[in-house]
């Protein structure tokens, strides 16, 4: 969803202020929440599912919380959605706190049990899930390989999403191929965990931000296989950098660059010198890409 | 401007009496919870002991420390991450997949969550604060020359700038240049000068470590 949590590329939020030996927690309550939020959270559903929970607070709501504020509204929030428990329960607890009468049973319970140390292994999380379908589908074959330029699709899903709204239409380059993963836009919506490749994708700081922005700054983003579209246009900027200057080019087009070279700094060949098939420039894509890789090899 | 107010976790809802706000709320839940036998008090206390004093940023800094002396470590480390991380006893949530991104005099690598907090927790524990803030989500990756030059450090424009936004299940994990005059210093000494921010990209590890800035008090 186009929601408040998005928030790459805004403005408005002020300097970045470091607080010097920060505690890892400000306050008990953060830490009972932090605890809460991972034992229950995992019977309430997968990783996905909490962080749209979190998505769907109301934005003024989202921005006057703190952290862990969020955390306790996803909790609530999730809990009382899959009915482990009502609102009048929260509110009847929280009116005998209040009202300083007995405390009860359980918080009693609370205590007594306090000292018994059992150990949790770290792997109590709801993230987990993903690991297991990333080992069940590794098999699963890739769209796309590591060297090839890609669109960031220009979507815009009600529901959760991975996709930052700052990359979307923006063109780049994938530089990873990290396996295959949950896709979190069905996930989180009990629609399947749809297991695909998950890439590193590059896009150059200008391509996201604007001819002003500094030409030596990149930014990485991981975006799954439904994010992406083959950029069969134009050459990503960044390879065609490396390919202008390191790929030993045929007579042909050597001599026709020769005549304008700004033509090959611009970001792709205008329309009329494109190959007429995509399917020659996909076929043609990988043996550049290894040429590139063994190119960058050598360099280093 | 009033975000870090909002997102620090300790504005002024941590100092109300415990019997108000968020305090009251997360008091009531773990009752009503534990009633109900959803969270168990011992499975709970256990775990956030764990985030608390067991992992934190110096199992990230054992990790680097060994990767300055050892390159073959080094060389897993930068190629088989997760694994590299593995043999030094770390792992579990928010560290199944691991890259580590190596800092060069050419190439700063910084890492930002801009959809909620991802971070690495085996090999740095909770993210502090400004991690999460809305002030470092929103311009790490529009401006982050001017980010870091709010945290201290000034990049050269020669550097170039490479931001990671953690938007998928891969966790980062700076691997920052080793300082000049440590020649000498042993692993453990080593693991001493690197700090949190120098592993998620916003500091650079310096030696002899810069003292903390004095904290500034209000005019009398």
């Amino acid at each position: 969803m186009n929601g408040i949590h998005d928030l790459g590329g805004m403005h408005g939020f002020g300097p970045v202020v470091r607080e010097e030996n920060e505690p890892v927690f400000h306050a008990d309550w953060e830490r009972r929440i932090f605890g809460m939020a991972l034992l229950a959270g995992q019977t309430l559903g997968n990783l996905d599912e909490m962080r749209h929970t979190i998505e769907r607070m109301p934005p003024d709501r989202y921005l006057a919380s703190t952290y862990y504020e969020r955390w306790l509204y996803s909790l609530e929030t999730r809990l009382i959605e899959k009915r482990r428990l009502t609102r009048d329960e929260l509110e009847a607890a929280q009116q005998r706190l209040r009202d300083g009468t007995a405390v009860s049973d359980a918080l009693s319970r609370v205590e007594q049990t306090r000292s018994d140390a059992e150990t949790v292994g770290p792997s109590a999380r709801p993230g987990d899930s993903h690991a297991d379908v990333s080992r069940r589908h590794s098999i699963q074959r890739p769209r796309f390989k590591v060297g090839s330029g890609v669109i960031a699709r220009n979507i815009n899903p009600e529901g959760h999403t991975r996709l930052p709204r700052y990359a979307r239409g923006r063109r780049g380059v994938i530089r990873h191929d990290w396996g295959v993963f949950v896709f979190p836009d069905t996930n989180a919506h009990g629609r399947g965990p749809s297991p695909q490749h998950c890439y590193n994708v590059e896009f150059r700081g200008r391509e996201l931000w604007g001819i002003d922005h500094p030409a030596n700054e990149r930014i990485f983003i991981d975006l799954w296989e439904d994010y992406l579209e083959l950029d069969r246009a134009v050459l990503p900027d960044s390879t065609a950098r490396i390919a202008v200057k390191k790929t030993p080019v045929p007579k042909r087009v050597s001599a026709a660059m020769k005549k304008s070279s700004t033509q090959a700094k611009m970001k792709g060949a205008p329309a009329k010198s494109r190959p007429k098939s995509p399917q020659t420039r996909a076929k043609a894509a990988p043996a550049r890409n290894r040429k590139m890789a063994a190119q960058s090899r050598k360099r280093r | 401007m009033s975000s870090n107010d909002h997102d620090d976790g300790h504005g002024h809802h941590a100092h109300n009496a415990p019997e108000t706000g968020p305090a009251l709320r997360v008091k009531a839940l773990e009752a009503v919870l534990v009633e109900k036998g959803l969270v168990d008090p011992a499975r709970l206390d256990t775990l956030i002991d764990t985030y608390e004093h067991k992992v934190g940023p110096h199992n990230g800094a054992r990790i680097v420390a060994r990767a300055w002396i050892d390159p073959a470590y080094k060389k897993r480390l930068l190629t088989e991450a997760t694994a590299a991380i593995a043999e030094m006893g770390y792992g579990g949530p928010q560290g199944e997949y691991m890259t580590v991104l190596e800092n060069t005099p050419r190439v700063h690598n910084m890492v930002v969550c801009t959809l909620c907090s991802c971070y690495p927790w085996p090999v740095l524990g909770l993210p502090p604060v400004w991690y999460k803030s809305f002030a470092y989500r929103s311009r790490a990756v529009s401006d982050p020359r001017g980010v870091l030059h709010e945290l201290g450090l000034e990049i050269p424009a020669e550097v170039e700038v490479r931001v990671w936004d953690s938007s998928a299940d891969m966790r980062y994990l700076v691997l920052p240049m080793r300082p000049p005059g440590t020649e000498n210093l042993g692993e453990p000494e080593l693991a001493e000068l690197v700090t949190r921010d120098s592993m998620i990209g916003t500091a650079v590890v310096e030696y002899p470590p810069r003292k903390p800035p004095p904290v500034a008090k209000p005019a009398a």
